[in-house]
C-alpha cells in the first residue's frame, strides 16, 4: 500500500510550467505538422481521417509512416502493427518515468502518458533529474503541461496544413530539421553524465548508427536504447558513491620494512 | 436497401477500424512501461540497465542525425552541446544548433 507522504505534487503551476517549457520545441513540431496535414490531403485522406489521427493516435513519426501504407484497400493490420512496432520506444520512455508516475494517483500518470511523445518525454526526465540535483519538490503535472503543448500544436499545425497550406518548403532549408536533434543533445547533456555511463552512451549509440542505416523507422532508437542498457546491467558495477583516493590519515603513515 | 448512412458507415469502417487500432496500441505502449515497472521491485542488474536508459534513448535518438548527416551537422551537434553545458538554456541550445547547421550548409554548399 501506497501511504499519502509518498505522493508528490499534481498541480497547476507544474501543467503551466510543463506548457510553457515546451513552447520552442512545439514550435519545431508544428513545422512537421503542417508537413503531415499536407501530405495527408495528397494521400487522399479526409479532414475527419487526418485529425481523428492526430486527435486519438497523437504520434508523429507513426503517422507519417502510416501515410506511407495509406492506400484504396486499406491494409488495417499492418497500419496497425507498424504502429505498434515505431511506439514500442515508449514503453521504455514511460519505464524511465516511473520513478515519478508512481508516486502519482494512477488517473493522474494514465492519463498524463497518452500525451506522452519523446519531446515531452526528454523535457520532463530533464526537469525530474533537475528537481533531484537541486533538492526541488517534483511536479507530476509537468509531463501533462509538456504534453498538451505539444498536443495543440500538433492537432492545429496539422489542420492547417490540410485546409490551408498549398505546398510547403522543405524544413531542413531553414536548418529545421536539426531543431529536434539540437533539443535532444541539448537535454543529454542536461543528464550530466558520469564516467559510468560512457560506456552504455558508447554502445547506444554505436548501436543507433549501426540500426538506422539497416533497419526501417524507428527501430534504431529502441535497439540502441536496449544495447546501452545491457552495456550497463552487464558492464562492470559502479562504485558508488564516486570515491576520490582515500587520503592517508596522519600519523597512520607506515614505513615499508 | 441501405440507407446513405449506413453505407457511407461501411465505406468508412476500414479507415475507423485502422485509426482505432492504430490510437489503441499507441497508447498501450505509452502506459505498459508504467504498468510492468509499478508491479515489479528493481534491483541489481535490471536497476541498472532502467538507470541507463534515459541516456541511451536520448543518445540513440541524436546519433543518425549527429554522426552520420554530415560535418555540419556534427559541428552543430558539438556546437549545441557546448551552448547547453555552459549555459543550461534549452531555447538558446537550440538556436544555436540551428543557426550553426544554417551557416555551415550555407558554407558547405
Amino acid at each position: 500500500m501506497r501511504t499519502h507522504s509518498d505522493l508528490i505534487r499534481f498541480s497547476l503551476p507544474g501543467l503551466l510550467a510543463g506548457f510553457r517549457n515546451c513552447l520552442p520545441v512545439a514550435l519545431g513540431v508544428a513545422v512537421y505538422g503542417v508537413l503531415f496535414g499536407l501530405l495527408a490531403r495528397q494521400k487522399g485522406l479526409s479532414l475527419v481521417e487526418t485529425q481523428s489521427m492526430s486527435l486519438f493516435v497523437f504520434a508523429g513519426a507513426s503517422q507519417l509512416i502510416a501515410l506511407d501504407l495509406w492506400s484504396r484497400d486499406l491494409p488495417v493490420l499492418s497500419l496497425i502493427l507498424t504502429t505498434l512496432i515505431v511506439n514500442l520506444r515508449h514503453v521504455l520512455m514511460g519505464a524511465a518515468l516511473s520513478p515519478w508516475l508512481t508516486r502519482l494517483k494512477s488517473n493522474q500518470a494514465f492519463g498524463s502518458l497518452f500525451f506522452m511523445t519523446d519531446e515531452s518525454w526528454a523535457l520532463t526526465l530533464g526537469r525530474m533529474v533537475e528537481d533531484k540535483r537541486l533538492a526541488r519538490e517534483p511536479d507530476g503535472a509537468f509531463l501533462l503541461g509538456s504534453g498538451l503543448c505539444v498536443y495543440v500544436f500538433w492537432n492545429l499545425s496539422t489542420t492547417l496544413g490540410h485546409v490551408l497550406v498549398r505546398g510547403l518548403d522543405d524544413p531542413a532549408k531553414y536548418g529545421l530539421d536539426f531543431a529536434f536533434t539540437a533539443v535532444f543533445t541539448a537535454l543529454l547533456v542536461g543528464l550530466k553524465p558520469r564516467r559510468q555511463d560512457i560506456l552504455p552512451l558508447l554502445a547506444a549509440t554505436a548501436t543507433a548508427l549501426v540500426c538506422a542505416r539497416l533497419l526501417p523507422g524507428k527501430w534504431y532508437i529502441l535497439a540502441g536504447a536496449v544495447a546501452g542498457g545491457l552495456a550497463a546491467a552487464l558492464g562492470p558495477v559502479p562504485t558508488s558513491p564516486p570515491t576520490s583516493p582515500p587520503a592517508p590519515a596522519p600519523g597512520s603513515t607506515t614505513r615499508q620494512p | 436497401m441501405s440507407t446513405p448512412d449506413a453505407s457511407f458507415l461501411a465505406a468508412s469502417l476500414p479507415s475507423i477500424l485502422t485509426i482505432g487500432g492504430m490510437a489503441l496500441v499507441t497508447y498501450l505502449t505509452r502506459a505498459a512501461g508504467l504498468a510492468v515497472m509499478s508491479r515489479i521491485t528493481v534491483s541489481g542488474r535490471l536497476e541498472r540497465f532502467m538507470k541507463a536508459i534515459p541516456g541511451a534513448i536520448l543518445a540513440s535518438i541524436v546519433a543518425p542525425s549527429a554522426l552520420a548527416a554530415g560535418p555540419a551537422e556534427a559541428l552543430a551537434t558539438l556546437a549545441t552541446a557546448l551552448v547547453a553545458w555552459r549555459s543550461s538554456n534549452l531555447p538558446l541550445a537550440m538556436a544555436a544548433g540551428v543557426a550553426v547547421v544554417l551557416a555551415m550548409r550555407f558554407a558547405l554548399g
